[in-house]
């Protein structure tokens, strides 16, 4: 019943999804001994923490409240006593510190008090929105976009359409495949629980086809429910990405700078919808994830159920270990995942995988210059012209670039991995990109530097006239007494 | 041959004529370069570039004897608006001077409020007799307050790089 | 902050690494190259095989020239002899070779890759950055320069062949010692037209009589070892095309516009004008359509831009082919449209995603809000 639309340019690397699809998660990891969460693990600003080094926490418990509109609320992960608030190595390619909260596990794991809840499909709308804010819950695919804010920003359009992302086009990343395995009716739920606070007219779990297994589950679990479709993409990176799903699924694109909701339709990730059944039919917030670890230097690649906090040692110890010194240590697909600085880089709401790549699979080679063969400007799917945006970028011409396409750039990497001149692409968009951002942020600074120095000129000005005219009156004043005086003498 | 010379003779008039309509219609009015100079300096009067205020930098700009990267506030955008404005080569320059944040070391402070009356944009908050701190959303690195310090509490440093301003450098060329 | 006295200091460009994607396909430049020489390698052996001895002695010493100029260049710029690798001055020499006569004295090839290698592309600051193909540049250096000897075209006479040259004749005329025995040359049927049509006789006449259509395709004619065997190029280009090294873009509209023009010319007064296959199956439109305009370097590197690209190519070739000063036009249409190159990458952009066709946000904004 659906004409899929193709999507414009894109790659198909080698997805290596058989060195984790066909194992179950693994659940019931040992409980570390100490969990680091950092207190930014969300688009927005960091969430404030609601507890004291030395307090004790149940598992569940809020240790931290959003910070702002786009922040998001933390729970302990398991019980225990919170050890420290204090900078650790952030699990981002920088290596800066970020400020976390460590708790050192009981051991016990006991859970908070779960409050009974009704069947939510009751509820209002709002009222489950909130509580979706409430248990922190951010777009699991890696977009750690507070799915609260989304649901509400979708409840404000009329959404037609309410596509699941299912389709995991991140080569060696299994997470939301082996989700949709073993948990389909769970995610049907969720699926139907968002559907009820957008009020969207139809859902569609687009699955991309070299995942035969969770769409078989899925089309069982959705069968009781008629307004829920399960349909096959074409497997085709980036079909993942938000705006090419669309393209792929409704044949609408999103407006430049527009949001979906302008064309009626709201993505959300399959690990989010799962959260959101989590929270809403369990009252679970969000404290732990599926995270495939995976990549050639793992002994047995796995996925894992991992408390949020967890070490990525740690899960990778649970996998049998490293077989040799990883080229590269990432968190997310190799696509458009980061380094990590460290091992002990923990687990964090984005995280939707860690691995550990030999040279091989990075192959990564030494740039050359261009030689302006254009594979770049095939292979991007949003029609741009890689080769251009990075010449301007490299010139630090950010206008140039920004009109070849940078502005409408997803990061996806589809153009540096084609490049044979191994040109890395995606570092001048991220250059520039950041650099545009920086001029910005010092404009607005500037413009505020300026009206406050108006400000203060006014006001010394204006201190001044008062206190001039205050002593030209005491002046007069002190004339008048004396004047009468003076008149006498 | 006669008709070879008429067209060439009537082509060179007519194309001169053309010329010089364009001139005049398209002629381009100059502004008095030092005030457009200003115009785009912050104006904050912060004097980090070693000139008493912006219009005085704008001035030497214009001149030559100061260099179009040496307003630290105004960043790499401003250098190459008015690399371009002045028509200087942005490849000629040296580095470019770093925005300075001011920092108020709380453990000397003593709240004299003489830095917060020196503060050309209000940057410094704080009462007297109270710990001052600097706003530095609002803070220019003019150095001002660091001048009246009596205490010599307050250090001049570049914004620390963090996760949120952090970004890739540009790889290096191939 | 005090408590990240212990944490590693921020690295400094992210560590000395490299931003994602951490996958790459096994894709590369020299690997590109290679696929290029090895397409031109049938129609080369054919060609060779047709103009014997002194031929591969040419050959060999344009290549191997271009390749040494190329480390010279790298060289005087301080750069690593190992950019050789990418054998983008094995290929530039190789399609030089195939757009020279197959006859040429050492001086005239050596001087051609040196030219097309030092100022074809080290001038404009080396692989990539040049704007004319390189190899064209110097084929048509080389045509100015030497007129006489870069239009002579030996009859073919094959290895192994009565006619063909031992090989001492042949050393002496690659060094020049001896020139090409008058008997030995002819003229292609590019040239023959030209000077036919100077000439007042008729195109079809000339084209029955002298050139077969068949022989032209095949290659068992006469002119440089690119323009010898259409079919062979053909065959090498499909096959790039295939490979996905080149696309279809340029070689369609390049071979699809001189053929429509030649078409329609040749409908309005057979007699004046040559027929469109002809066009086709000789010089070096074949080669020029699938390696020389599909230079990545000095084509547009947008789908549009390339259809642009090729017709202009077709179109300045065809009209030099019948009304310039010169019998054949490859070399002169694809350097002029070089030109273009940038204008064209300029104005011609592909639509992006959520954009028209002039860059602004699309209006497809169908969700109304809900109150």
């Amino acid at each position: 019943m659906f004409g899929l639309k193709s999507i414009r340019g894109g790659v198909h690397p080698e997805t290596k999804k058989d060195l984790t699809s066909e194992r179950s998660i693994l659940t019931a990891l040992p409980l570390p001994k100490k969990l680091y969460l950092p207190l930014s693990q969300h688009a927005g600003v960091e969430s404030r923490p609601q507890v004291q080094v030395g307090d004790k926490v149940l598992k569940g418990q809020l240790v931290a409240r959003s910070g702002g509109s786009l922040s998001a609320n933390l729970h302990a992960p398991t019980s225990g006593i919170i050890a420290a608030i204090e900078p650790i190595v952030a699990p981002h390619p920088s290596g800066l510190p970020a400020v976390a909260m460590v708790i050192e596990s009981d051991g016990e794991d006991r859970w908070k008090d779960l409050p009974t809840l009704n069947d939510p499909l009751d509820l209002s709308p709002d009222e489950l929105a909130d509580r979706v804010e409430e248990a922190g819950i951010v777009g699991m695919g890696g977009a750690i976009f507070p799915a609260a804010v989304k649901l509400r920003q979708g409840r404000r359009f009329e959404i037609k359409t309410l596509i699941i992302n299912g389709s995991e086009c991140e080569p060696y990343l299994t997470c939301d495949d082996r989700l949709m395995q073993e948990q389909a009716a769970a995610i049907v739920d969720g699926a139907r629980m968002i559907r009820h606070i957008i009020e969207a007219y139809e859902v569609v779990i687009a699955i991309e086809d070299n995942k035969p297994d969770a769409t078989a589950a899925l089309k069982q679990a959705a069968a009781p429910y008629g307004m829920i479709n399960v349909i096959n993409v074409p497997t085709h990176y980036p079909m993942g990405s938000a705006k090419q799903l669309i393209q792929a699924v409704t044949g609408k694109e999103v407006p430049a700078g527009g949001r979906s909701n302008d064309i009626g339709v709201l993505v959300h990730n399959v690990g989010t919808v799962y959260a959101i059944h989590q929270a809403l039919r369990l009252g679970r917030p969000l404290i732990s994830r599926i995270v495939t670890v995976t990549g050639a230097c793992v002994k047995t690649p796995h996925n894992v159920e991992a408390l949020l906090g967890t070490p990525v040692r740690d899960l990778i110890q649970a996998c049998g270990g490293l077989t040799a010194h990883p080229a590269r240590l990432l968190m997310g697909g190799p696509m458009m995942g980061q380094i990590i600085p460290s091992i002990d880089s923990p687990v964090i709401k984005g995280t939707t995988g860690v691995l550990a790549l030999n040279q091989r699979e990075v192959n990564e080679h030494l740039p050359a210059p261009c030689i302006r063969c254009g594979r770049c400007v095939d292979a991007c799917p949003m029609g741009l012209v890689p080769l251009e945006m990075a010449k301007h970028s490299g010139a630090d011409d950010f206008d140039q670039a920004q009109d070849f396409g940078l502005r409408d750039c997803i990061l996806c990497g589809s153009c540096a991995y084609v490049c044979p001149s191994h040109i890395p692409l995606v570092q001048y968009f991220e250059y520039a990109k950041g650099e545009l951002r920086e001029r910005r942020n010092n404009e607005s600074k500037q413009e505020y530097t300026k009206r406050l120095m108006d400000q203060r000129n006014e006001r010394v000005e204006r201190e001044k006239a008062a206190k001039a005219a205050a002593k030209k009156a005491k002046k007069r004043a002190s004339r008048k007494t004396k004047s009468p005086a003076e008149s006498e003498s | 041959m006669f008709t070879a010379t008429l067209v060439l003779t009537a082509l060179g008039l007519l194309l001169g004529w053309l010329l010089g309509v364009a001139a005049k219609v398209f002629a381009v009015e100059e502004n008095p370069i030092v005030n457009e100079v200003e115009s785009l300096l912050p104006g904050s009067q912060c004097g980090q570039c070693g000139f008493p205020g912006c219009s005085a930098a704008a001035e030497a700009m214009v001149e030559g004897t100061a260099a179009v990267n040496c307003c630290p506030p105004g960043g790499r955008a401003l250098t190459e608006a008015l690399a371009e404005l002045l028509n200087v080569d942005l490849n000629s320059l040296g580095d470019a001077p770093v925005p300075q944040l001011a920092r108020i070391e709380a453990s000397l402070c003593t709240g004299c409020t003489k830095c917060y009356k020196a503060c050309p944009t209000d940057a410094i908050v704080g009462a007297t007799k109270q710990i001052h701190a600097v706003i530095s959303k609002a803070c220019t690195g003019c150095s001002k307050c660091k001048d009246v310090c009596p205490e010599n509490c307050i250090t001049l440093a570049p914004e620390p790089v963090t996760l949120n301003n952090w970004h890739w450098t540009k790889p290096e060329a191939a | 902050m005090n408590a990240n006295a212990d944490l590693p200091s921020p690295a400094p460009a992210g560590g000395g690494h490299r931003a994602a994607p951490y996958a790459h396909d096994r894709s590369s430049v020299e690997r590109i190259m290679l696929q290029v020489c090895l397409a031109l390698t049938p129609a080369t052996l054919y060609g060779l095989y047709l103009f014997g001895l002194p031929a591969i002695l040419t050959f060999l010493c344009i290549v191997l020239a271009a390749i040494a100029t190329e480390a010279l260049c790298l060289w005087l710029q301080g750069q690593s002899l190992w950019r050789l690798k990418d054998a983008s001055a094995l290929l530039t020499g190789w399609l030089l070779a195939m757009s020279m006569p197959p006859w040429c004295p050492w001086w005239l090839s050596a001087s051609g890759a040196f030219f097309a290698i030092a100022i074809g592309k080290h001038l404009y600051g080396g692989i990539g950055q040049n704007v004319f193909n390189p190899a064209m540049l110097a084929r048509v250096a080389l045509l100015i320069s030497f007129p006489v000897q870069m239009t002579t075209w030996v009859q073919v006479m094959p290895l192994g062949s009565d006619i063909a040259p031992g090989l001492s004749q042949s050393l002496a005329i690659f060094f020049g010692e001896q020139g090409i025995p008058d008997g030995f040359t002819g003229a292609t049927l590019l040239g023959a037209s030209k000077a036919a049509a100077n000439g007042g006789a008729s195109m079809a006449e000339l084209a029955s009589r002298d050139y077969s259509l068949g022989q032209s395709f095949v290659g068992n004619t006469l002119g440089s070892l690119g323009e010898t065997s259409a079919l062979l190029i053909l065959l090498g280009g499909l096959w790039l095309l295939r490979a996905r090294v080149i696309s279809w873009h340029i070689p369609v509209s390049m071979l699809l516009s001189t053929l429509l023009l030649a078409a329609i010319f040749h409908s309005i007064d057979d007699s004046l004008y040559l027929d469109p296959w002809s066009h086709l199956t000789s010089g070096g439109i074949m080669l020029g359509a699938f390696f020389i305009a599909t230079d990545y370097v000095t084509s547009p590197s947008t789908n549009t831009g390339k259809l642009i690209f090729g017709a202009g190519c077709g179109l300045v070739l065809f009209l030099i082919r019948t009304w310039g000063g010169f019998p054949e036009a490859v070399g002169f249409a694809v350097l002029f449209m070089n030109a273009l190159t940038p204008l064209i990458d300029r104005s011609v952009k592909p639509r992006a995603y959520g954009r028209d066709r002039r860059g602004n946000a699309i209006k497809n904004i169908s969700a109304r809000k809900v109150q």
